[in-house]
């Protein structure tokens, strides 16, 4: 009996030290895929994008295994927290409000945020002008965010669950305008369905940083993937990932 | 949590979005009773024909998810250029009204069926009564058949007036700040998910509460205990 217990904690054992050395390189990490160019979901059903080519080089700087886990952008915060999966790549902006819920990375680029109207528009972005135009933004956004603290008195917002669901009511006439991240835009601008619009004025926020969000205290990942940030844009990585979506640097 | 933020600036925006949730559920469910009742006296007729009509109306709006219908109607109409050149797109246009339009589609399949299982439940006997009493089938169907069927049917109405107010929580996907959506906009400030999301479940079941004492005061004034199953 006892030689039998032996045994049995042995196996115990390997088990147990042998699944924590998979979950110790297996790194899950989570993104949206409704954010063209950054994170979107292609015809054949894989995660793409612009994240996810800097989140694969990333975790083959780091020497690690990488599984994708998509999630709904408003709750892929309390997914994190829930262990769905290690770290978020989804061009998330480093804020005040979120560092208070996660840990976030070094920034791996630098964002705006500017509208966009119908070409045929007099969309001026000046306070008075834009008085009682009805103004999208994606749910859960620094643009969503920036629209409450700045014009909330102003005009009429309209906060969705995808920045493609507050493009599709651009184009259909329900909204005057969109303040989205300017890359993001420009994306869009460029596709079919985003040729009768144009950017309107300056861009209304600069410097959003967009870092890589992971659970509050796993400073052992955020340190690592600091280090893999510095080393793909050191060895040209990051710039042959730059180049294949936009003609301009965004680091 | 800050109690304080919580009660001078949350919590009045769900209390709104309450507003809006319960606002949308009893336009619903009163416009899709008004027109339930020709469809349901309709399929309970005795002749094919005229069962038919309704039956394809019925049969999608039952047949297919609220959330898909809802997207339908504000996503789907308005890929068209004609709907949005047209007179309807002044309504289709506000997220506002195509929640309440699907929402009432909806509803009045439900109730037509309802109302048809209602009017079939009245006693055969009670009609020929009627009728040997010289009604008209018009009368007959005003003074007996109807008023009898509407006690009948008020306890299943009641259950799908609930069923409304929880399936209404679909309208946040367009942008409508009913309970579900200040839930969901407050926490994307917040990041307290589970506390909003409970309070928009008290909300939902304060609701429910108060939806059913009011349907048990109606039964107790129509009397429908007293005349059940006779």
């Amino acid at each position: 009996m006892r030689h039998y217990k032996k045994i049995l904690l042995a196996a115990a054992a390997t088990l147990a030290f042998g699944t924590q050395a998979i979950a110790a390189d297996k790194i899950k990490l989570g993104t949206e895929g409704a954010y063209p160019p950054f994170n979107l979901i292609d015809a054949s059903g894989a995660v793409v994008g612009f994240d996810l080519e800097i989140g694969q080089a990333l975790c083959a700087k780091m020497g690690s295994e990488c599984e994708v886990v998509t999630s709904d952008w408003d709750g892929i915060i309390p997914a994190l927290n829930a262990k769905k999966f290690d770290m978020i790549i989804a061009s998330m902006s480093i804020t005040d409000e979120r560092k208070q819920a996660v840990d976030f990375t070094e920034p791996y680029y630098t964002n705006k945020l500017q509208f966009i109207a119908p070409k045929s528009s007099d969309f001026d972005t000046e306070e008075a002008s834009l008085k009682g135009k009805i103004i999208g933004a994606q749910r859960a956004t620094i643009a969503g965010q920036w629209l409450e603290d700045n014009l909330a008195d102003t005009v009429t917002i309209k906060l969705y669950d995808t920045q493609e669901n507050a493009y599709l009511d651009l184009s259909s006439g329900r909204l005057d305008g969109v303040l989205g991240d300017k890359f993001v835009n420009w994306e869009w601008l460029k596709s079919e369905a985003g040729k009768d619009f144009e950017f309107k004025g300056d861009p209304v926020f600069e410097n959003d940083k967009i870092g890589i969000a992971v659970r509050k205290g796993e400073d052992d990942l955020r340190n690592k993937l600091n280090q893999a940030i510095k080393d793909i844009v050191a060895d040209g990585t990051y710039k042959k990932i730059n180049d294949k979506y936009f003609p301009f640097s965004i680091y | 949590m800050n109690w304080e933020t919580f009660f001078d600036k949350w919590l009045p925006k769900m209390l709104d979005g309450a507003g809006l949730t319960l606002e949308l559920v009893t336009i619903a469910v009163i416009a899709g009773l008004i027109l339930a009742i020709p469809m349901g006296i309709a399929r309970a007729s005795s002749k094919p024909w005229v069962r038919s009509i309704p039956y394809a109306y019925i049969f999608f709006f039952r047949g297919t998810p609220l959330l898909l219908q809802l997207f339908m109607v504000y996503y789907g109409l308005s890929q068209f250029e004609a709907v949005r050149q047209s007179w309807a797109w002044t309504y289709l246009r506000d997220p506002y009204w195509c929640a309440l339009l699907t929402m009432t589609l909806h509803t009045t399949a439900y109730i037509a069926e309802i109302l048809r299982g209602a009017i079939q439940s009245v006693p055969s006997g009670e009609v020929e009564a009627a009728r040997a009493l010289g009604m008209s089938r018009v009368q007959s169907m005003l003074y007996i058949v109807l008023p009898r069927a509407a006690r009948i049917g008020l306890p299943a109405y009641s259950n799908e007036v609930i069923l409304m107010l929880k399936a209404s929580a679909v309208v946040y996907t367009v942008t409508l700040l009913d309970i579900m959506g200040q839930a969901k906009t407050i926490s994307a400030r917040t990041y307290e998910n589970e506390f909003f999301y409970i309070v928009a479940a008290l909300l939902y079941l304060a609701i429910t509460i108060g939806l059913t004492r009011i349907f048990r005061f109606i039964e107790h004034k129509l009397r429908v205990d007293m005349l059940q199953g006779r």
